[in-house]
């Protein structure tokens, strides 16, 4: 085979074994329409979020069409249609950490991280940011919890310096796979 | 089944607004209401499609059962039904003033005006004032695509668009999306309706109540070409408008206006009138021609027709693989125009002085079409020669009676006139092609004669005729039994071609037309969803139209026979497949090119092998075989007789890995198998 062909080829496949485990899961399902929010589910879990490429791909396996794969996706709030970061950075905003200045500290985080009004994921996808209801921690307040890690009585400059540590070992983590 | 069984007609009886109703197997109430004679305001039902029961404006009170939306209940027997009670009154005015809350309110200049379900019913409803505060979204229009306008700020959600789009067309390219407050109809990932697999059939804009989708206008294009003393506008009328553009004018349904529609074009100033049902004769020479050579041979059978750029456009994209079966004929407007910017051009120059000629560049090609896909054929690269258009534009049935109505011409009152010479003589055969079965029988009155050299007995071919979305007919022709399938709508189309597929069906013919009932109910005519008899007093018209035209095979033409003789030769001639025949692509969007996995020498005799590394079967194991296969290639040195490569699905998902090799299909391909075929197919044929 020619050397870029060869290339090519390995790109194709590259996709293709992401495109594996969904297969997987719809088998599982049968193809059957019925399933498909449980296969969102299931994808979802995989993926953390539902790709374009993979919903048209769901539709395609199953014969129905994109625009309902999608309808079904944007009509529960369940799912997810933006990728979620490595890091999921949740910022409470209930009324407590609210009162306590959670949403200083929201804005300083997408300061540091350079996220765009509209804009909730990093472009590496390293990070993503959303608000969330009370956790029910509000003796803490503000909290911010990443990855399950709550941090409590965050402050703008406290949560740049833990935002910086993260990055640090994200871009030490990049740098390992090479 | 014995029909009356089938129908299970029992009558029985119930009482609306005091008066008795009888019933048998009307499938809602709604239904009982509207057969007495009875209008009841709807949004969202459609009588072909699927009941939805989202609008309450079809509200009635039941004794007993309070109000009901009356298109989801049941009719029983002894019901006591009133429709216009205060009550119902006051739900189906507040309904639509909600809507017209969070409505875009420019009516004056909205397309769908006087055609619009919604400002209609205000109107009836006496709704003079709108009591809740304006709601009103600015959602973007998306007007990318060539004959459809999307615009959501004119959506009642109703959802027929998104019924008719899936269950009419099997193509499910608009979905409801979001909840609540945030609900809006759109296509796949908030993308335009260009994006998507829409075929333009626009169907979706014939069923819609208001003008969140309407067709793309090219009315005013089309007058700055007539206001143009320079330009010849030359127009072009398909048969199904003739029989349906009286309607609005108060005539009766299915009444055949061609004069009257000759008439009205050229008081709007069109310079040369001419009927596409001509070139609809020509289509037939040479798709009778094609078809008998691969009845002949054998060969991609069965033969799809192409008149219906909704049905090429589906092919292209959904089923590419079937694209070999489709005719290599353009459709007849398409040829209409390559026709007309040749040959007409050189008709009409024929003995003028110099300063008399009409320069190509100054004749304007437009085609009056009951189709909204017609809008988007005309724009394809295929269709164009040195960068121009072969037809300019196009109007759909509906825009050449507004046109009239704008030139302030009084349709129904005027003087019928001829068509023009020479592009305006046709057979009934090519008036029939407005009609599902009309492009079959059609060929088939001209295949059978071309074949046997006789005339063929019966010229009207029933079996091919009706507005069932399925019909099936067997022809002898001398020793041979053609088997001919005639679809209408593309989720029927779909149907046929898995059973195609699936080795169920086997046929020699299959003619598809996308919309019910063929281009009659075509989705650029006057709206005719609401009532069946309408398609059905249309395709009388046209079958009318045949009885009455002395010629009823477009071999018979004098004009085609001429314009054979003098330009084109004879059917599938060099010159009649420059001009009249097309090609088509493979348009599916999720599958990428095909990937050459060897350098083959150009001129060396080479065997093809193709090996899918489509998703599905890459994950059952095609990059082994493709392994397999290049090592068993290398071992015995056969890298310049074997070209193998790498293709993105070939439909048998399910039956995967697919390989192809030397034409032979090979499913649930092992390495075992691969290798044994490899042997017999290849080996033998380069080890000697
Ligand atoms: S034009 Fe036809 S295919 Fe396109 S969205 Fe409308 S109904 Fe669907
Ligand atoms: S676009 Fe028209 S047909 Fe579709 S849901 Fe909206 S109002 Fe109904
Ligand atoms: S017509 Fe019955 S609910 Fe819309
Ligand atoms: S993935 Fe190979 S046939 Fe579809």
């Amino acid at each position: 085979m020619v050397a870029e062909t060869q290339k090519n080829l390995e790109k194709v496949f590259e996709k293709q074994r992401k495109f594996c485990k969904v297969n997987e899961i719809v088998e599982k399902y049968k193809y059957q329409k019925q399933n498909l929010i449980a296969i969102l589910q299931e994808v979802q879990g995989e993926y953390r979020y539902l790709p374009e490429e993979i919903m048209t791909y769901i539709a395609t396996i199953m014969s129905i069409s994109p625009a309902s794969v999608y309808g079904v996706a944007t009509f529960y709030s369940q799912f997810s249609l933006d990728p979620k970061g490595k890091y999921e950075v949740k910022v409470c905003d209930g009324t407590a950490c609210h009162v306590r200045g959670s949403m200083p500290v929201y804005k300083a985080i997408k300061e540091k991280l350079k996220l765009k009004d509209g804009k909730f994921t990093t472009e590496d996808l390293q990070f993503s940011v959303e608000t969330v209801r009370c956790l029910g921690a509000c003796a803490l307040a503000p909290v911010v919890v990443i990855n399950n890690k709550v941090y409590s009585k965050v402050t703008p400059e406290a949560v740049k310096i833990i935002l910086d540590k993260l990055l640090e070992r994200s871009g030490e983590g990049d740098k390992a796979n090479d | 089944m014995n029909a009356n069984i089938m129908e299970n007609k029992i009558e029985q009886k119930l009482i609306v607004d005091g008066k008795e109703v009888s019933f048998s197997n009307e499938k809602n109430l709604l239904e009982v209401i509207r057969k007495a004679g009875i209008e009841v305001p709807t949004f969202c039902y459609r009588p072909d499609l699927s009941t939805y029961g989202a609008c309450r404006m079809c509200v009635v009170e039941i004794e007993g059962m309070g109000i009901q939306t009356s298109c989801t209940v049941k009719p029983q027997a002894g019901m006591k039904v009133q429709v216009n009670t205060e009550k119902t009154r006051k739900i189906r005015k507040m309904t639509v003033e909600l809507l017209l809350a969070s409505h875009n309110r420019d009516c004056t200049i909205c397309a769908k005006s006087e055609n619009c379900d919604l400002q209609d019913l205000a109107k009836k409803l006496g709704v003079r004032d709108v009591r809740f505060p304006s709601k009103e979204k600015h959602l973007p229009i998306d007007d990318k695509n060539p004959s459809i306008v999307r615009d959501p700020s004119k959506c009642i959600l109703c959802g027929a668009c998104v019924r008719a789009c899936k269950e009419i067309q099997g193509t499910g390219c608009l979905s409801f999306v979001n909840r609540g407050s945030e609900a809006t109809v759109m296509p796949a990932y908030g993308k335009g309706l260009d994006e998507v697999d829409c075929t333009y059939c626009g169907q979706c804009t014939a069923v819609c109540p208001t003008g969140a989708l309407r067709i793309k206008s090219d009315i005013d294009r089309v007058w700055e070409q007539i206001l143009d003393p320079k330009k010849k506008v030359v127009v072009q009328i398909a048969p199904a408008v003739r029989i349906a553009a009286g309607e609005t004018f108060g005539l009766p349904y299915g009444e055949n206006t061609l004069g009257l529609i000759t008439a009205a074009l050229r008081k709007i100033g069109f310079d040369s009138i001419f009927d596409t049902c001509f070139t609809a004769d020509l289509t037939i020479m040479e798709e009778a021609s094609e078809f008998i050579e691969r009845f002949k041979k054998g060969e991609n059978l069965p033969l799809f027709t192409s008149c219906c750029p909704a049905w090429v456009r589906f092919l292209e994209q959904r089923y590419p693989s079937f694209l070999k079966n489709l005719s290599t004929c353009k459709s007849p407007q398409q040829m209409f125009g390559s026709v007309a910017k040749k040959v007409l051009i050189e008709e009409f120059n024929l003995n003028k002085p110099a300063d008399q000629q009409i320069k190509k560049e100054d004749i304007v090609i437009v085609s009056i079409m009951p189709c909204t896909a017609k809008k988007a054929e005309c724009n394809k690269e295929e269709f164009k020669t040195d960068d121009t258009k072969d037809v300019d534009f196009v109007l759909t049935t509906q825009e050449m009676i507004r046109m009239i109505n704008e030139a302030g011409v009084d349709f129904k009152h005027i003087e019928p006139e001829h068509l023009d010479s020479p592009f305006g003589i046709f057979s009934g055969a090519g008036v029939i092609f407005g009609s599902s079965g009309g492009v079959a029988e059609a060929a088939l009155r001209t295949a059978y004669e071309t074949i046997t050299g006789r005339k063929i007995e019966k010229v009207a071919i029933t079996e091919a005729r009706g507005l069932h979305t399925v019909k099936e007919l067997s022809i002898k022709i001398d020793e041979h039994e053609v088997k001919v399938a005639i679809v209408n709508t593309l989720s029927e189309a779909s149907a046929l071609l898995e059973r195609i597929k699936n080795g169920e069906a086997h046929y020699h013919m299959v003619e598809v037309m996308a919309c019910p009932g063929g281009c009659l109910g075509g989705a650029g005519q006057p709206p005719s969803y609401k009532d069946r008899e309408i398609k059905e007093r249309r395709m009388k018209g046209l079958y009318d139209a045949d009885v009455h035209n002395p010629i009823h095979k477009s071999h018979d033409n004098p004009e085609i026979i001429r314009l054979y003789q003098k330009w084109l030769e004879k059917p599938n001639s060099h010159i009649a497949h420059e001009l009249l025949h097309t090609h088509y692509k493979n348009r599916k969007r999720i599958f990428g090119e095909i990937i050459n996995l060897s350098s083959v020498e150009k001129g060396a005799k080479v065997t093809d092998v193709q090996v899918c590394v489509g998703t599905n079967c890459y994950a059952k194991g095609s990059y082994g075989i493709i392994e397999a296969l290049t090592k068993l290639i290398k071992e015995n040195n056969l890298e310049n007789n074997v070209n193998i490569r790498a293709t993105f699905c070939m439909e048998h998902c399910s039956e995967g890995p697919s390989v192809v090799i030397d034409g032979e299909l090979i499913l649930k391909a092992t390495l075992d198998k691969i290798e044994g075929v490899f042997k017999d197919k290849i080996l033998s044929k380069y080890q000697k």
